[in-house]
């Protein structure tokens, strides 16, 4: 039975439960959203013992080297002893720029206190000063300076209603990260590129649409954006625009609800996108946004000729609640 | 002699054979199932692991590990057609591969050692 060491707490780890459950129970819980390995909220250090390999999934190769893994997915059989890791995996942030995109999205645009390497796409993991640990994908090019970030604001959110009703210009939060290999490659200037997504997931599809026009992508790029009703594309006019400056960029909405119209689908977005690119062979696709879509869109393209190593994904899985905690 | 792994290519094959015999597998509505609940990111990882292993490469599992890895499937009904059709679309990726057909029986009776194991038929308590 392995035994794990963190904070000062000795805790035996029980049959089932992972890393994080155990801590948990023993009091000494670090930060946590997903539980299911997608946000990186809870990742830890193991300063002696071995973390197991499908617990550092995902985890950038630099951390993972120096035996960092995700407290939510370890069942380790060994011995671990724990801690947080370096005080500079965590980078100070102030909100430099604090608005409303639309009615229930936010934008944030952060100005880290250090060099913070990151690709426009990426997700970086914010923490509220002594408070909950939320991931966010990067809308901006580094090159911006701050990074920009699109929050929805959920209704009881701890973080998202945090930036909406009391974060003020000037406040700082920390950052960790940034984690996910939703960017924009380089090497492939003229693969044919499928960015879709839902809601907020626009926001790294807007980053990695700048990142390839900049570096001046040739092969053509469809964006596709989905929501309930027409309300949750709030970023039309940014990606409308984007699409007439440039040739090969096609931008398609798709609506759960409402009328359909030029350039706007009603049909849930695997369908939508299956219609726009029936064989997406060789095509370089990126999913964005609500679990359940991400999911289906992405059997969809693989069923339909996508290779798997072309197919990047974040599904923005929402914060769970603990076991015990119903 | 060379190994079997090594005359079917290493892990370049493996390679080759992930993105086939997976998307069989989704297509197939009598086994998609038990993939479905398991995220596709992990499934490539594991689906590497099967063919490899299958492939007569380096893997260290055990029969229990295999017991063990399908032990929530059986209680889902998983049973022998299941075995049946997995070695059936495995042989057919192969195929389309070009792979010779006396390689895809080695391939084949390797995965068919492993039936009763992954069907808890074998060891503690079967
Ligand atoms: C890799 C990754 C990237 C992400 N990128 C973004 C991004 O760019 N923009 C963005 O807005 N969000 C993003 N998210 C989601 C984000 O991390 C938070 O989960 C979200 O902002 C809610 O946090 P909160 O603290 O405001 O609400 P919480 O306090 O976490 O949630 C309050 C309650 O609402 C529920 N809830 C929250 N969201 C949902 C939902 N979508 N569906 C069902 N129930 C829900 C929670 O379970 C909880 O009961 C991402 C998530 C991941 C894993
Ligand atoms: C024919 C012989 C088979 C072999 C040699 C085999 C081998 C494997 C291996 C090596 C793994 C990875 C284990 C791990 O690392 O966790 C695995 C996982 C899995 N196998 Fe098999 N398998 C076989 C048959 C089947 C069949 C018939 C099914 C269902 C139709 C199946 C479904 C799965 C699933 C769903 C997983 C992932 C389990 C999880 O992690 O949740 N396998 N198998
Ligand atoms: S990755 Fe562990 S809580 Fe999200």
């Amino acid at each position: 039975m392995a035994e794990l060491r963190y904070r000062g707490t000795v805790v035996q780890r029980g049959e089932d439960e992972t890393v994080l459950d155990a801590l948990e129970r023993a009091g000494v819980a670090p930060p946590s959203s997903c539980r299911a390995g997608a946000c990186q909220s809870c990742l830890l250090r193991a300063r002696a013992g071995t973390p197991p390999a499908d617990a550092q999934r995902g985890v950038r190769e630099s951390l993972r080297l120096r035996g960092y893994f995700l407290a939510c997915r370890a069942r380790p059989d060994g011995d671990l002893e724990l801690d947080d890791g370096d005080e500079d995996r965590q980078v100070e942030a102030e909100i430099v720029e604090l608005g409303h995109l639309s009615d229930d999205v936010l934008g944030v645009r952060l100005m880290p206190r250090r060099a913070f390497e990151h690709r426009a796409g990426q997700y970086v993991t914010l923490r509220r000063h002594d408070g909950p640990s939320r991931s966010y994908s990067i809308a901006s090019l580094p090159e911006a300076g701050a990074l920009e970030l699109h929050v929805r604001v959920v209704p009881g959110g701890a973080m998202s209603g945090w930036l909406a009703h009391t974060a003020r210009v000037g406040d700082t939060v920390s950052l960790q990260g940034p984690a996910g290999d939703c960017f924009y490659l380089q090497d492939r200037p003229t693969q044919d590129l499928l960015l879709a997504g839902t809601g907020t997931g626009a926001a790294p599809l807007l980053g990695i649409l700048r990142d390839a026009l900049r570096h001046g992508h040739r092969g053509q790029v469809v964006v596709v954006h989905g929501a309930r009703t027409h309300a949750g594309l709030y970023l039309e006019q940014a990606f409308s625009s984007l699409a007439r400056a440039h040739a090969n960029v096609r931008y398609h909405r798709a609506v759960l609800a409402g009328e359909p119209s030029d350039g706007v689908t009603v049909g849930p977005l695997d369908a939508v996108l299956s219609d726009l690119v029936p064989v997406p062979k060789d095509w370089g696709i990126v999913l964005c946004g609500d679990p359940g879509v991400v999911h289906a869109a992405r059997r969809r393209v693989f069923l339909a000729g996508a290779a798997m190593a072309d197919i990047r994904a974040d599904a923005f899985v929402p914060t769970a609640a603990a076991p015990g905690l119903a | 002699m060379p190994t079997l792994y090594e005359s079917l290519g290493g892990q370049a094959a493996v390679d080759a054979a992930v993105d086939i015999f997976y998307r069989k597998m989704l297509a197939d509505e009598r086994v998609a199932r038990f993939f479905e609940a398991v995220d596709m990111d992990r499934q490539a990882a594991k689906q590497k692991a099967f063919l490899t292993m299958v492939f007569g490469g380096p893997a260290n599992y055990t029969g229990k590990d295999m017991t063990r890895a399908h032990s929530h499937l059986l209680r889902d009904g998983l049973n022998d057609t299941h075995v049946d059709i997995v070695i059936a679309h495995l042989g057919a990726t192969l195929g389309e591969l070009g792979v010779a057909q006396g390689l895809i029986a080695q391939v084949a009776a390797i995965a068919e050692s492993v039936r009763d194991d992954i069907l808890g038929r074998r060891g503690a308590g079967a």
